[in-house]
């Protein structure tokens, strides 16, 4: 319990979106009420709760807190923070709720102090969110279907596709893609002009979830140049070297459904 | 493209795979209109291979054929193997394709020698021209340099490529010569020389013209081959490390010699590939690049080789005890950076972190030391604990050459035999 606040338990509701979070730190600020918990509607409640209050998102004080937070954290910090949101860690409000409030209340913000537990867990979780991006973009795998859309199924541990979308879209500029967050229900089409958020019905995406494609849906090349792909990494392989132990430290095997090479 | 195509890519491939360079790193690009590809700038695998290597390139020779007769290489036309080449077309188009489905960063293109150094270079070339101008593939192009070939296609490479190489394969000139009775170390350097001087024309120019093309913009790198020879690896850091110093170098690789020939009496018999020894070299070669570590420092005439039961690191560490122990809240950076057990990412973070209050033993593990080395060389907010210097460097060398030795047996272990 913290002190100054009658030991009260205090809990904030609000609509788990990042706008309604930011909300709840210029609530507790306006209100001098500093919640124990931050819940959405779905989560359980607990039974002993004092005191709860049910904060609307409002986009006004959601950019007041982030103005306020951009002069304390560098520009790196203020991406960690929205690394952070995205992994949709079950911890993530109050964690990102402390920031948040050690940083306003301290004179030049605290971001470098990875003595601090909050500090050092949100720079963990920015990096692991971070790596699965990264490991998204390496092993990521296109395939050319017959009416000539690339499309990528993928089932990344947190919601990076925004993080990913820009270097594909750089990337294969001339090349309409799909890349599927097949566990999300959600994706991200180019059209080789705009990048724009899509979801397909529940019946195509019991199909999706299979990780390739219907060989019919396919172009009339696309087998050929999996099948070359396939042979080249057997030949690459040095035989006297085997060591699956490393492969997999490199590649681990969540990732191995959608490698045609393997 | 066919089945035929399919034969070339097998056999070519594997003519390939020994040359363990495989960086994509170093520049970054962004796409061109109607073009395809970038340059990201960080190094990205997209695959690894059964035996743990990442495959970022397209790593592929343009033709097995070789009038060379090196004994190391299983190229070598005294070796009855099936010989076979791309064309041009075959192989920009393979690249292309593979790179639409994001298996590959680009081309890494070598090449077997055919008639001359000359002929086959202007062949190379053609591929990666083809690549740049026909299909404007803007991803990343490494190039192989063939020693010998003129001046004048290399500065044509120099433009289209990323990064360029010349391999030394054998870390002194007489054993070179001796089993590369074609070659010698003249016409290793010369190309080298002739790249990094492309380079810095090519920064001069671009300083007072924004649009003078950039030339070997990722730099460039080497090989060489390990056991294959009795070259001691103070003979190899300190070619590594004068090879540093030139501004245009960027990666020495280093590469456990694997018998592909049988029946060389040059060559020695090795029961398997020394797989630790290369290691221990590459951890060295970290040590120079990112922890100022001299390569005197970590070899020298009494220790003329690495130590293989203890990383580079911690035998410079157990070499000088009057060092430690370092106290992580005051000391400078440099001088963290040289306990055992932190590295470039930790020593930031700590000394960042001290301004805040003293950070104890618990903070230093969260933040990501490894307190198993670094407890006897440090002192921190608790008490000092035992350090090298109470418990003496023969102590901790038991303590820790153990545990690295089990942790060295688990990386190296052969778990099965590969098959299709």
């Amino acid at each position: 319990m913290e002190e100054g606040e009658n030991n009260k338990m205090i809990v904030f509701v609000y609509d788990k979106t990042l706008d309604g979070l930011l909300s709840c730190v210029f609530f507790a600020y306006e209100q001098k009420k500093f919640p124990e918990l931050i819940l959405s509607e779905s989560d359980p409640k607990p039974l002993f709760a004092d005191e709860r209050y049910y904060v609307i998102a409002e986009k006004e004080k959601s950019i007041r807190v982030w103005k306020a937070l951009e002069k304390k954290l560098s520009k790196f910090a203020q991406n960690m923070v929205l690394s952070v949101w995205l992994s949709e860690l079950p911890e993530t409000a109050m964690l990102l709720f402390r920031y948040i409030r050690k940083n306003i209340d301290h004179p030049q913000g605290i971001e470098m102090n990875f003595g601090d537990d909050d500090v050092l867990r949100i720079k963990d979780i920015a990096q692991k969110v971070g790596t699965d991006a990264r490991k998204l973009i390496q092993f990521i795998r296109f395939q050319e279907t017959a009416d000539g859309i690339w499309f990528a199924p993928v089932s990344p541990r947190y919601n990076v596709l925004s993080l990913i979308a820009p270097h594909f879209r750089s990337r294969y500029a001339g090349q309409p893609w799909i890349i599927y967050d097949t566990m999300r229900n959600t994706g991200l089409y180019y059209d080789t002009r705009r990048v724009q958020e899509i979801s397909f019905a529940q019946e195509d995406l019991a199909e999706l979830k299979s990780d390739r494609l219907d060989t019919g849906k396919l172009s009339d090349e696309e087998a050929f140049f999996q099948k070359m792909w396939k042979e080249y990494f057997q030949s690459i392989t040095i035989k006297e070297r085997i060591n699956l132990k490393l492969q997999r430290q490199y590649m681990p095997k969540r990732y191995w459904k959608y490698l045609p090479e393997i | 493209m066919n089945e035929k195509t399919l034969e070339k890519l097998k056999i070519l491939a594997d003519a390939a795979k020994y040359d363990v360079s495989c960086a994509s790193s170093g520049t970054s690009r962004n796409n061109v209109q109607g073009g395809i590809g970038t340059a990201a700038g960080w190094g990205i695998c997209h695959s690894f291979t059964p035996d743990g290597r990442c495959i970022s390139l397209f790593k592929i020779l343009l033709t097995n054929h070789c009038i060379y007769d090196c004994a190391y290489c299983g190229n070598r036309r005294s070796n009855d193997v099936k010989r076979t080449a791309f064309t041009a077309e075959e192989l920009a188009e393979l690249t292309v394709e593979f790179y639409r489905r994001n298996y590959i960063e680009g081309l890494f293109l070598s090449s077997g020698v055919i008639r001359n150094p000359d002929y086959t270079m202007e062949r190379m070339v053609r591929v990666v021209k083809l690549l740049r101008e026909v299909y404007r593939f803007n991803g990343y192009i490494h190039m192989k340099t063939i020693p010998g070939a003129s001046n004048e296609l290399i500065a044509q490479a120099g433009v289209l490529a990323d990064r360029m190489s010349v391999n030394l394969e054998i870390p002194s000139e007489q054993n070179l010569k001796l089993l590369a009775p074609e070659k010698d170390y003249p016409s290793v350097f010369a190309p080298m020389r002739f790249i990094q001087q492309g380079m810095l024309e090519s920064a001069e120019d671009r300083k007072k013209f924004r649009s003078a093309p950039k030339f070997v913009p990722a730099g460039q790198s080497t090989q060489v081959i390990i056991g294959a020879t009795p070259d001691n690896d103070k003979q190899i850091l300190s070619l590594a490390s004068a090879l540093y110093k030139r501004p245009s170098f960027k990666r020495v690789y280093y590469s456990g010699y694997i018998p592909v020939n049988t029946g060389d009496s040059r060559l020695p018999v090795l029961a398997k590939p020394p797989l630790v020894r290369e290691n221990r070299l590459y951890q060295a070669d970290w040590l120079m690049r990112f922890y100022d570590f001299k390569a005197g420092e970590l070899v020298d005439d009494l220790h003329p080789d690495l130590d293989l039961d203890i990383d580079p690191k911690m035998g410079w560490a157990l070499r000088h005890p009057e060092f430690f122990p370092v106290d992580v809240n005051t000391a400078p950076y440099e001088m963290i950076l040289r306990v055992p057990g932190i590295g470039v990412k930790s020593a930031g973070l700590i000394v960042t972190s001290r301004h805040y209050g003293r950070l104890n033993s618990a903070q230093l593990k969260k933040i990501g030391v490894v307190m198993k080395r670094a407890q006897y060389f440090i002192v921190c907010r608790e008490l000092p604990m035992q350090t090298v210097n109470e418990l003496t460097p023969q102590y901790v060398r038991r303590q820790v050459s153990q545990k690295q030795k089990k942790a060295t047996a688990e990386l190296l272990q052969y778990a099965i035999e590969w098959g299709e």
